[in-house]
């Protein structure tokens, strides 16, 4: 077994552990900060796949600013912080049913893929120009101009419909303040 | 490899390594151990001189300027009062809270004390004294900033306290929301450089450095960077009238002088990022062939940033959480954007016809400057002229209660 | 070294363990972790696939980046939504929110 083959199932299994404890933890905090070790785990597999941009940008994206957010909104929804009942619903083992049955399924299928066992060959490019490749690429009219586009309005729009909707709703005061 | 008096860092690695292998390790064994032992030597002297020369420096500044005399019993001039106060700190008590939660309250100083930490090992030093060169250097910074904010909503809440919760939900409140115009603006020396590096980018400053080029976007920085901080007249965080102390009111001993001293750490960080990225980082006359004087120019630069962030913190006043959002999301992030656009526009009008890129870049700078100033005139005048309005609407109506 | 197989059933394992998130959990801030994990995995299959079978190309990453905004974009929504539904309902578990049923 080499190195990098250990280093792999380590960062897996924390992540995996991480992620089950993501779905289970009693305590909603709890739950949020173990989802940063799983998302964590998985920039540290970007890197390993020597994809170091979207490793940074996950942890940028995910842990800076999802995570933050979530912990924001578990926070703010605080009745249930201290929620003792069970985090899960009554059909819980229909959900577990489902996820067990939707794993070994993709693992069946997945051993029928012939290119299954591919070992990773070398980088036909050099890390440092991926990074100019992949920025000119997304604004390049020929490669990924319209789905980056589209990716920042559905952003703009995200961020005008989470305003209006998480906006208190207007109650009018005497003055008329908009507050 | 000779030694030469300028270049002494690849000469000490150097050596370091042969001596490695010449015990028989394997060189990339050995390379690998010598990075970490390069990041734990780093971090410790960086802790150290944030903790300890930095208090001291810092304590001494704010009372020349407030007209005391500062720290002046231990050692001379002070000096070893850092000392004393790190050994006070080692041997207080170590309180955890009733009702905290052990694990993430612990975790908590590790992580904050770990993301300043972290961003020096994309600082360049000196030519020869960088930590690792990513190419995403500056994506990277922000990124560990991140986690950072992490570690006070955890020692926040984990505390089990009202003001340490409070006071995590103002500091990460104004860190994200800082965070935004921050990212943007480092767009424009990327866009200088073509590259994320932070090494490219002091590379790229050989002839004129970018505070020339978008003195606009510098100040931006600067001044985003001061928030994250959390440093007056961003200090809200710590409000002590309001909140006690900030989200580490429940840590005693060295767990909370773990925050203090990399709160200092970041103080000096953000000075040393305003060096590199704007500032030139270790240009100077003859720093490309001796490197240590590199090292002198950089440092040079970092304390100059360092005194002016300190003299701001003492003598500006602190302003209120509504005024500090209002800053952020209605004029920084707009300006911050308005700069990105006209560096652009800037930089390939300058490409395209024979103009000079300084002279361009200038124009553009303070055509937004005066366009900036002029927004806000207008802004200013409505409100004033809403005020006089509801002043004269109010006088009326209180006299016509008198009749 | 290691194969394409082991990431894919790191992320197929995750993506499992999203679902269950979002199947079992009471909590509308959990259902919202789950999303998260899948989207993960999601992503990590993609990247996975393009550092093994396509290196030469550069859609794998691309793809990846656009699927960052939408997790992005999902993530505040999300929360806008439930913060909403708190403060009218003062509620956050899924099954009391039920108002479309009556």
């Amino acid at each position: 077994m080499t190195i990098a083959q250990i280093v792999f199932l380590v960062i897996s299994a924390t992540t995996l552990v991480a992620s089950i404890l993501v779905v289970t933890s009693r305590k909603m905090v709890h739950a949020a900060l173990w989802l940063v070790l799983s998302l964590g785990g998985v920039a540290v597999l970007f890197v390993l796949l020597q994809a170091s941009f979207l490793a940074v940008v996950q942890v940028v994206i995910y842990i800076g600013a999802i995570a933050i957010l979530i912990i924001f909104a578990v926070m703010l929804t605080r009745r249930m912080m201290y929620d003792t009942g069970s985090p899960i619903n009554r059909y819980w083992w229909a959900g577990a049913l489902a996820a067990v049955l939707l794993f070994a399924g993709l693992v069946v299928m997945l051993g029928q893929i012939p290119s299954i066992t591919t070992q990773a060959s070398a980088l036909p490019i050099p890390e440092g120009e991926l990074l100019s490749l992949l920025g000119t690429a997304l604004v390049d009219v020929n490669g990924y101009m319209l789905p980056f586009e589209v990716a920042s309005v559905l952003l703009l729009a995200a961020l005008i419909g989470s305003l209006v909707v998480a906006r208190p709703m207007e109650r009018k005061t005497e003055e008329g303040d908009k507050r | 490899m000779d030694f030469n008096f300028w270049d002494p860092f690849t000469w000490i690695g150097e050596w370091l390594l042969n001596l490695l292998v010449g015990w028989g390790l394997a060189e990339t064994i050995a390379l690998t151990l010598l990075r970490f032992a390069g990041a734990v030597v780093l971090a410790l002297v960086l802790l150290l001189i944030g903790g300890v020369l930095f208090t001291w420096l810092d304590r001494k500044l704010s009372a020349r300027i407030q007209d005391r005399l500062g720290p002046n019993r231990v050692g001379p001039f002070g000096l070893f009062q850092g000392i004393a106060d790190t050994l006070k700190l080692l041997t207080k008590e170590d309180i955890i809270p009733a009702g905290a939660d052990k694990i993430v309250f612990n975790l908590a100083p590790l992580l904050v004390t770990m993301s300043v930490v972290g961003i020096w090992a994309v600082v360049p030093f000196a030519p020869t004294l960088i930590g690792t060169d990513l190419n995403v250097g500056l994506l990277y910074i922000i990124s560990v900033g991140s986690i950072g904010t992490l570690g006070i909503m955890m020692a926040g809440w984990a505390s089990n306290n009202k003001f340490a919760l409070l006071g995590a939900f103002r500091t990460v409140a104004q860190m994200v929301a800082y965070e935004v115009p921050m990212v943007v603006v480092l767009l424009v020396p990327t866009m200088f450089t073509g590259s994320m590096s932070v090494h490219a980018i002091v590379e790229g400053q050989s002839s004129l450095w970018y505070v020339a080029l978008a003195p606009v976007a510098a100040l931006i920085f600067l001044t985003t960077s001061i928030a994250e901080l959390g440093r007056a007249p961003f200090d809200l965080l710590e409000a002590e009238s309001e909140l006690v102390a900030g989200f580490n009111t429940e840590y005693t001993g060295i767990k909370w002088g773990m925050f203090f001293a990399s709160e200092f750490l970041h103080g000096l960080t953000i000075s040393a990022l305003t060096a590199a990225i704007f500032l030139g980082g270790w240009q100077g006359p003859g720093a490309e062939a001796r490197p240590l004087l590199g090292f002198v120019y950089f440092m040079i630069k970092t304390m100059v940033v360092y005194f002016g962030v300190t003299l701001l913190r003492f003598s500006m006043p602190r302003v209120r959480i509504d005024q500090l959002l209002d800053l952020n999301w209605k004029f920084l992030t707009p300006l911050a954007l308005a700069a990105v656009c006209v560096t652009a526009v800037a930089e390939k009008l300058a490409l395209a016809t024979n103009w000079s890129r300084l002279g361009v870049h200038i124009i553009a700078n303070v055509g937004l400057l005066i366009l900036t100033l002029g927004a806000l005139w207008v802004r200013a005048r409505m409100v004033r002229r809403r005020f006089e309005t509801e002043q004269m609407r109010l006088a009326a109506r209180s006299e016509s209660a008198a009749d | 070294m290691i194969p394409l197989s082991w990431y894919l059933i790191v992320a197929a394992a995750m993506f499992c363990i999203g679902i269950y998130g979002v199947l079992a959990r009471k909590n509308a801030v959990g259902i919202l972790m789950g999303i998260e994990l899948m989207l993960a995995a999601v992503i990590l299959n993609l990247v996975a696939f393009w550092r093994y079978l396509t290196p030469a190309r550069i859609s794998g990453q691309a793809f990846a980046v656009i699927v960052f905004a939408v997790a992005a974009s999902e993530a505040a929504v999300g929360l806008a939504l439930i913060i909403s539904i708190y403060r009218r309902r003062s509620t956050v578990v899924a099954d009391e929110i039920d108002i479309l049923k009556w």
